[in-house]
Order: C-alpha cells, then sequence, then structure tokens
C-alpha cells in the first residue's frame, strides 16, 4: 500500500475552523445534565481566548432529537434550522459554534442537502417567510465547539495550571477519548481527522499531558442512539453497547473518559451506575467507576477552575478521585453549596456507585 | 425483570480471545474426516429430521466451530440418527460418527463442569 497517498488522503480532514466571532448554538441535553460545561465553554472563549461569541437567547432546539426519533419531519427540522441561521444573521455573525454534536450533524446534512436539492432550500425559505417572514443566509463557517477547544488547545495549555498527569506518579493520565457518531460519521470531511482516526479529542489530550487509550471498541456507538433509548422496551439495547465499550475499555485501567457529545457523556456516565446496580459489576481502579468528563471540563481542569462552579458535582461518577490524582486544589466541602451560600444535597462522601 | 424494566443483552460477536473449542477438538480428533466439510449442505438436504421439524445438520457445523456449546446441545437431540446424510455426503464424511461424538462430547464436558 502506498503510504504517502494515504497521507495526502487524510489532509483534507482537516477542516477550516473559524478563528473569532461565533454565534453560540446550545445544546438541550447539556443545559440539563452538563450545565456547567457550556458556562466553562463560554468562560474559556471570552475570558482566557478573548474570543467574541453571541449566546442568543432566541435560538431554539434544533429538532434533531425528534427528527432522529422519526418525530419531527425532515421539512420541519429544515425550517427550523433555517430560523437559527436567521438569528445568526440577525446578530450579524457568519461563523456558528454548536455545542451538540447532533445538532452540527444536522445543520451540515441540511445545508448539504440544499446544496444536492436546491428546491429544498427553496422550500425552506418559503416555509420561513410564511411562518415568521424571515430571511437568512448559511453561516460561512460551522464549527462544533470541541473543534475551537481543539483550534486553541495550544493557547490554553500555555495558560495551564494544571496538566493531565497523575501528580504522585507523574505519569501521563489514561483517558478515553470517545467522539459523538454524529460529529464526523454522518460527513467525515466535517470532522478533524474524520470518522476512523479523529483527532478532536485525543489532540487536546496530548497537549495538555494525557495518554490515550486505544481499545478495542474506540470507536463503537456509546449506545445513547436516541431510538434504543427512548423507547423504553429497546433500552437494554443502548446498555448493551454501552457495556461492550466498559468491558472493551476495563483491561486498560483508564483514568477518566473524555466526550464530546452531549449523549456520550451522558450515557456513559449514567448507565454506569444502572450496571452497578443491575449486574452488581462496576468499573473503575478502585471500583468507584470511571469518570466521565465534557471536553470543557477537561479544559477547565487544565485551567485550574474551580471544579464545583463546572458543574463536576452533577456527575454520577464521582470525579473526586481522579482530582485527587491531578493534586487538584479544591475545596471538597463546598460540593454541594448552593449559589446562596447553603448546602443543597449530600454532605458525606460517595462509597458506592 | 429488576426494577428497570430492561435489562442487557449478551454480544453476538464471537471473541477469538475466549474461544471455546473443547468440543471441536475432540470431533475432530476422534472424526479427522469432518475437516474436510466444505458446507455444500447435501446432509440438510436429505435430512429427514429437518423435512419435518426445524432441524439444520448443516448449522451444527457452524455452531461447532463458533464453540456455542449451549446452543449444539440443544439442536443435536433433534437428530433421529437415520444415517442418510452419510450416504450422500460428497466428501464421504461420517456425518453420523460427528453427530454421536457431539453427544458424547457435550455429555462429558457437562459432566466436568458438574464435578468443578
Amino acid at each position: 500500500m502506498n503510504n504517502k497517498k494515504n497521507t495526502a488522503d487524510w489532509g483534507k480532514y482537516q477542516k477550516e475552523i473559524a478563528d473569532d466571532n461565533y454565534y453560540y448554538a446550545r445544546s438541550c441535553i447539556r443545559q440539563n445534565f452538563f450545565p456547567g460545561s457550556e458556562r466553562t465553554f463560554l468562560k474559556i472563549l471570552t475570558q482566557e481566548l478573548g474570543k467574541t461569541i453571541y449566546d442568543d437567547q432566541n435560538h431554539t432546539s434544533c429538532t434533531g432529537i425528534g427528527y432522529h426519533t422519526d418525530i419531527v419531519p425532515f421539512e420541519t427540522s429544515q425550517t427550523v434550522v433555517a430560523r437559527q441561521f436567521s438569528l445568526v444573521g440577525d446578530a450579524g455573525l457568519e461563523n456558528m459554534a454548536v455545542s451538540c454534536v447532533t445538532s452540527f450533524g444536522l445543520y451540515n446534512e441540511i445545508v448539504e442537502t440544499w446544496k444536492e436539492f436546491p428546491e429544498t432550500e427553496a422550500k425552506a425559505r418559503e416555509n420561513l417567510k410564511k411562518a415568521t417572514g424571515r430571511e437568512f443566509q448559511i453561516p460561512k463557517n460551522i464549527a462544533h465547539t470541541s473543534d475551537i477547544i481543539y483550534k486553541f488547545r495550544e493557547e490554553i495549555w500555555n495558560k495551564r495550571k494544571y496538566s493531565l498527569t497523575n501528580s504522585l506518579t507523574g505519569k501521563p493520565l489514561k483517558i478515553v477519548d470517545h467522539i459523538g457518531c454524529h460529529y464526523a460519521k454522518v460527513f467525515p470531511e466535517k470532522g478533524v481527522g474524520g470518522a476512523e482516526f479523529p483527532k478532536v479529542l485525543s489532540g487536546m489530550v496530548k497537549s495538555w499531558g494525557g495518554e490515550i487509550v486505544d481499545y478495542p471498541e474506540r470507536r463503537h456507538c456509546c449506545g445513547f442512539g436516541f431510538r434504543q433509548y427512548l423507547v423504553k422496551a429497546n433500552r437494554g439495547y443502548s446498555l448493551s453497547n454501552t457495556k461492550k465499550k466498559l468491558e472493551s475499555m476495563a483491561p486498560f485501567q483508564p483514568d477518566a473518559i473524555v466526550a464530546n457529545c452531549p449523549g456520550c457523556a451522558m450515557f456513559m456516565d449514567k448507565w454506569q451506575y444502572v450496571l452497578s446496580q443491575m449486574e452488581g459489576k462496576t468499573y473503575g481502579e478502585a471500583k468507584l467507576g470511571i469518570p466521565v468528563l465534557t471536553y470543557e471540563e477537561m479544559a477547565g481542569l487544565v485551567l485550574g477552575y474551580n471544579p464545583w462552579d463546572m458543574g463536576l458535582q452533577m456527575h454520577q461518577v464521582d470525579c473526586e478521585p481522579l482530582l485527587k490524582k491531578m493534586g487538584y486544589d479544591y475545596d471538597p466541602q463546598a460540593k454541594y453549596i448552593g449559589v446562596d451560600g447553603k448546602q443543597i444535597g449530600l454532605k458525606t462522601p460517595v462509597v458506592m456507585l | 425483570m429488576n426494577k428497570f424494566g430492561f435489562t442487557t443483552q449478551e454480544s453476538r460477536a464471537i471473541d477469538y480471545g475466549q474461544f471455546d473449542d473443547r468440543l471441536l477438538s475432540y470431533v475432530q480428533h476422534h472424526e479427522p474426516t469432518f475437516l474436510i466439510c466444505m458446507s455444500c449442505g447435501a446432509c440438510t438436504a436429505t435430512c429427514s429430521a429437518g423435512n419435518l421439524i426445524d432441524f439444520n445438520i448443516r448449522r451444527l457445523s457452524l455452531l461447532i466451530r463458533r464453540g456455542e456449546i449451549l446452543q449444539l446441545s440443544n439442536e443435536i437431540d433433534k437428530c433421529m440418527l437415520c444415517g442418510k446424510c452419510t450416504l450422500v455426503c460428497p466428501r464421504g464424511i461420517n456425518t453420523r460418527n460427528v453427530i454421536m461424538l457431539i453427544k458424547k462430547g457435550i455429555s462429558q464436558i457437562k459432566q466436568s463442569e458438574n464435578q468443578n
């Protein structure tokens, strides 16, 4: 096989990521399960990197969850997405920073559909005009927010307070990277490194001192899969997929999992509890589970942010063992203190999943 | 059913690291002609039991090579040992003996597992 040709082929998977002036499209799932992640992203971009990003209260769900569960017709999704594009124009911006992998996949799918079938774009324009009186331009650049963190990973590293290393042994932390299916499996050229060798998360981990775990089921779906999860009778499929991944990575004893998809982070975190209750098997070195981070939380840890401000106490698997490994300076007593300074949750330490 | 109302399913993927070749080795050792089976399906086509019930003798060959002993032990009892498959085999494999060896092998495996 000609290796030179292969290298040239992979060169086309180096996507263009806008440098500044973003319109922020939030994620439905993340706002509920990892609310601190999106806030951390905005903080990193504005305060650490000095970028301009507009967080618009008027934008809605992209309909991705409804679309992939066959509840929302594609034409409806196109009209809703057309409205999001219209809002980008209203803000005077041309670059979208999309927080959710499924939204990212759907925006790209719709833009590509409009390129292939111009009549569908005309129809979406007509529908939007009739429904809202709006018009829109297709954004020049649509990037996933993990792309943006990846682009500025060296700038983040230069401002670091911690690295992804075990403070006791000095060895790199072993991190499992998990890429959401809708990030690059829909359109490989839209993801950094394509579908087979996505570098978006592994690039961050390597730049920040960690070590990537390359295990057999690395590219396997987390199990979310919309239909599998939302219909209770099918939920076993979702759980079985996550179990397959956890079983495959367990022999490598990873210190943490990092994901760039809202569903992946949620299910790989919460299914660990279900598997623990259902089958009596708890993963992780100390049998307390494998902590699952979003890439913003991982960046926030490198930058030394307060873990409780980033919402790490919202995770099913306790992240404190990871913080201790990193030699992180944090206040365990402040874990469940609300904004008014009162305790809102557990005071006792977590001893099992 | 557990409190969640759903459960995990075992993966259908075959892990060759955990492949159970006990029965395959036993049959091949005692009936070496089993090695030359080309899975033509003549045995299945002529099978008396297979014409009346859901039984596929060619599938037994697949199951034994996958190490799926539990499924084999359920299937093998459907054979009525008429021996027509042996008569039609173009490779001259003693399929009747293969069936008998599978029965013996499963019985020995079950016995040793019960003792442990």
